[in-house]
């Protein structure tokens, strides 16, 4: 092989792997980006229903039910404008409180969040900062700078 | 007082950084001998200061003086005292304080140990390093001081956060530290040798030995990092693609590709530009990683406070480094061409792919763990990326580096010859899928995931294949070189790791489970038993303790106690699972929440082979503690090799 014919290959091969490479990428993107909604927009309609997405806020006091001895938790998530009921079978985080900030990984069916995972924030003054930025001046004066020490989300 | 001793100690060690960085980098410049020597002394200096004020802060927490305010907000009379120290490092400004110190401990190490390196080089090294100390040090000082004060001082402290009082986390942060932070000596010794405009064979036989130190710790450090996460945060997971723990492992691939390209700059003068780059890489995606850490920009686990101020300082000093080396690299690379070809089927062809599979990795990993940042920034949607995402970019291209890491090992420079080892490696490929097989159908009794039976073969066939040459040696009774040897165990623990992984991936079972006392469930054959729960009283916390016992087919298997525990001052539960460890799994218990009528929620797991994935990281970092003890990285002034010196092609299996 001369060596022009020999560096066209190479350039064909290194050509062929990149766009590979793309391809591959763009589909295993597509497939796992989850998308974050707040309550607002669930309640709205813009969310839509039958594909996983997020949804985050503060559990409302007074909404988690549980059936006895089950594993299955119903709770409502609020922005302070609108609310969303989510249900969920399974252990729950430890910091899972009323009147925390969440954010439940799920679908939506029939206006009802279908969570598969719910994580929670893991100390009482760290606010994940989608929460924190949709609960911008809201009424319970909960500081949405995130100006708070060490803490984080955990499952 | 004794605080601002503390103070002004980081005051004094950020000028007598200034001075280490003006000292090395100038004085190499004017190649003044007096400010050369100058440097070395202002780097024991600056260790010594950082360490007075690291022995402040630690001092502060021992006799509980809450008039600290990182003390107050981070410790309490009631923590134990092992956990007091590890609360050093348990929050922003005293991570970031060991971060410093760490520098200044690799700083003073390099001008410690290498005393044959030339004096312009070694000048060099350390005033790069007294650069990324005076950043540093000036991010401490400026934003996250430990030492302000909080008059009055409180009576009580506020408690470490409760996740944090763990013994692995005691050593998880020091290690990952020590291997992050190491990366600036590689990225100092790369910028050196770009002002110099020097970089030969004994260039890379200096830097060779501290990169793989830096990057043992660094694997040590995320092997702990995934343990502590299993028991404590995950539920029983080892990995979870957080943004935090992709910031540790990005460097980390850097890091491998860089100590193999080392080897190629070494044994054959090749590849010069792509190791100085791979060394800015590694230097830079550490930077990053503290970065993401420190300013929260990203949700995670780990995330310290979101201060925008501490952001933006970590994010000019990243640019600051990143442009800066890169600057200097356009300048200079050109005149640091390689020169030599080698055969398709060479060592260095080998080398390269690896390198080209790691560098991808790290890559798309990138992609993955900034993506949702540029969505935000642009106002496309906060999104999330999956889990699925990474685990398909980084099994794609690891996958063929099982197999190429598996032949590569037993391949010459220049050009390879499979006559005599193509039939030996087929054979150990083709038992290794069928034993891969043989576990997945007779062990677990079915094909698991798609990838099963090739996890386990790759994972077979490289352990195979990394202890091939070492018993040919032990039976010919020849000696082991250290290099060699070191290379063959850190493979051997990848394929631990890729077996452990396979297995765990494949058949573990997750059940959630509502019990009260007397209740069974059975996973995986093993019969659990919810015996009896009681409350508990420890140091600083009050518990929930469930006893469950596992029996699996009458006979007695554990007893566990797992325990979910309310800390007093922090309001903050934890959960402590209970884990029956063996060497083909483990069973692991955690409780829930209390459902009424006498259930409590609890969750069941049976983990095959957890327990390879860390044993296989011991191994790597044992690998590299082998390595770096071979003979030729000892011992004084390494005679220069000439920059297209060929000779030095080594014949057998020095990585």
């Amino acid at each position: 092989m001369t060596p022009r014919r020999k560096r066209l290959w190479t350039l064909i091969a290194v050509l062929a792997g990149l766009g590979l490479t793309a391809l591959f990428v763009s589909k295993a993107f597509e497939k796992n980006l989850n998308y974050f909604y707040p309550p607002s927009e669930v309640a709205s309609g813009k969310a839509p229903s039958g594909t996983p997405i997020r949804v985050g806020g503060m559990v409302s006091k007074g909404s988690v039910v549980r059936a006895q001895g089950s594993l299955e938790v119903q709770f409502v998530i609020t922005d302070f404008a609108k609310d969303v009921t989510v249900k969920y079978t399974g252990l729950l985080p430890d910091l899972f409180r009323e009147g925390q900030g969440i954010i439940a990984h799920g679908e939506l069916k029939d206006g009802i969040f279908m969570a598969d995972e719910v994580l929670a924030k893991h100390d009482e003054k760290y606010m994940p900062p989608e929460i924190a930025k949709t609960l911008k001046r809201q009424p319970d004066g909960t500081p949405a700078d995130g100006s708070a020490p060490a803490g984080a989300v955990t499952r | 007082m004794i605080p601002e001793i503390g103070t002004l100690a980081l005051l004094i060690a950020l000028v007598l950084a200034v001075l280490q960085s003006v000292f090395g980098l100038v004085g190499a410049h004017r190649n003044d001998a007096v400010w050369m020597r100058a440097t070395s002394s202002s780097t024991v200096a600056v260790f010594l200061f950082v360490l007075l004020a690291f022995l402040v802060l630690a001092y502060g927490f021992v006799v509980h003086d809450y008039s600290i305010e990182y003390v107050a907000h981070n410790s309490n009379n009631e923590l134990p005292l092992i956990y007091r120290i590890a609360a050093v490092w348990g929050a922003h400004e005293g991570s970031l304080l060991l971060w410093v110190l760490i520098l200044s401990t690799w700083a003073l190490l390099v001008s410690r140990l290498s005393k044959g390196l030339p004096d312009v080089f070694r000048a060099r090294v350390l005033g790069t390093l007294g650069l990324v100390g005076v950043g540093f040090l000036a991010f401490t000082t400026l934003t996250s001081s430990p030492f302000t004060r909080l008059l009055p001082a409180p009576l009580d402290g506020a408690d470490l956060n409760p996740i944090l009082q763990d013994p692995a986390l005691a050593a998880h942060p020091p290690m990952l530290y020590m291997g992050y932070v190491g990366t600036s000596v590689a990225f100092a010794f790369a910028v050196a040798a770009m002002l110099s405009g020097r970089m030969d064979a004994s260039w890379s036989r200096w830097t060779r030995p501290w990169t793989v130190a830096a990057w043992m710790c660094l694997t040590l450090g995320i092997s702990l990092g995934s343990w502590w996460a299993y028991y404590v945060l995950g539920w029983g997971g080892w990995w979870f693609w957080d943004p935090v723990e992709n910031a540790s492992f990005m460097p980390w691939l850097a890091s491998t590709a860089l100590i193999h390209s080392l080897a190629v700059t070494e044994k054959r003068g090749l590849f010069r530009n792509w190791t100085l780059l791979l060394a800015i890489f590694a230097f830079s995606l550490s930077l990053l990683g503290t970065f993401l850490v420190r300013s929260g920009v990203l949700v995670s686990v780990h995330s310290f406070a979101a201060d925008p101020s501490r952001g933006l300082f970590v994010l000019g000093l990243l640019l600051f480094f990143i442009v800066g080396s890169l600057t200097l690299y356009a300048i200079r690379a050109p005149s640091l061409q390689s020169e030599g070809g080698f055969a398709p089927v060479s060592r260095e062809s080998f080398l390269l792919l690896n390198n080209a599979l790691l560098v991808a990795a790290a890559g798309l990993i990138l992609l993955g763990t900034l993506w949702p940042l540029v969505m935000d920034s642009f106002n496309l949607g906060k999104i999330s990326v999956g889990p699925p995402y990474f685990n398909t970019v980084f099994l794609v291209p690891t996958l063929p580096l099982v197999a190429l890491v598996g032949v590569g090992m037993h391949s010459t420079w220049k050009r390879a010859s499979y006559a005599s080892k193509g039939r030996p490696l087929a054979l150990m490929a083709i038992i290794g899928l069928v034993l891969g097989a043989l576990v997945a159908f007779v062990c677990y009794g079915r094909y698991g995931l798609p990838l099963t039976i090739i996890g386990f073969g790759g994972g077979f066939f490289l352990m195979a294949s990394a202890l091939w040459q070492p018993l040919a040696r032990l039976v010919r009774r020849q000696a082991q070189p250290r290099a060699a040897l070191g290379m063959a165990v850190a493979h051997f623990g990848i394929g631990l790791f890729v077996i452990g992984v396979s297995g765990v991936a494949s058949y573990k079972i997750e059940k959630d489970v509502s019990m009260g006392p007397g209740d069974t469930a059975t996973i995986a054959g093993y019969t659990f038993r919810f015996e009896s729960s009681k409350d508990v009283v420890g140091p600083n916390y009050l518990a929930r303790e469930a006893q469950v016992a596992i029996t699996r087919d009458g006979a007695p298997v554990a007893a566990l106690t797992t325990q979910k525990r309310q800390f007093k001052i922090q309001n903050n539960p934890t959960t402590h699972a209970g884990i029956d460890v063996a060497w083909n799994r483990d069973l692991f218990v955690a409780l829930g929440d209390e459902l009424g009528a006498g259930k409590w929620s609890l969750r069941l797991q049976y983990k095959p082979l957890v327990r390879y994935i860390w044993l296989g990281g011991v191994f790597c970092a044992l690998g590299g503690l082998i390595a770096i003890l071979d003979r030729r990285y000892r011992g004084g002034i390494v005679e220069p090799v000439h920059p297209t010196d060929t000779e030095t092609a080594a014949a057998t299996g020095e990585g």
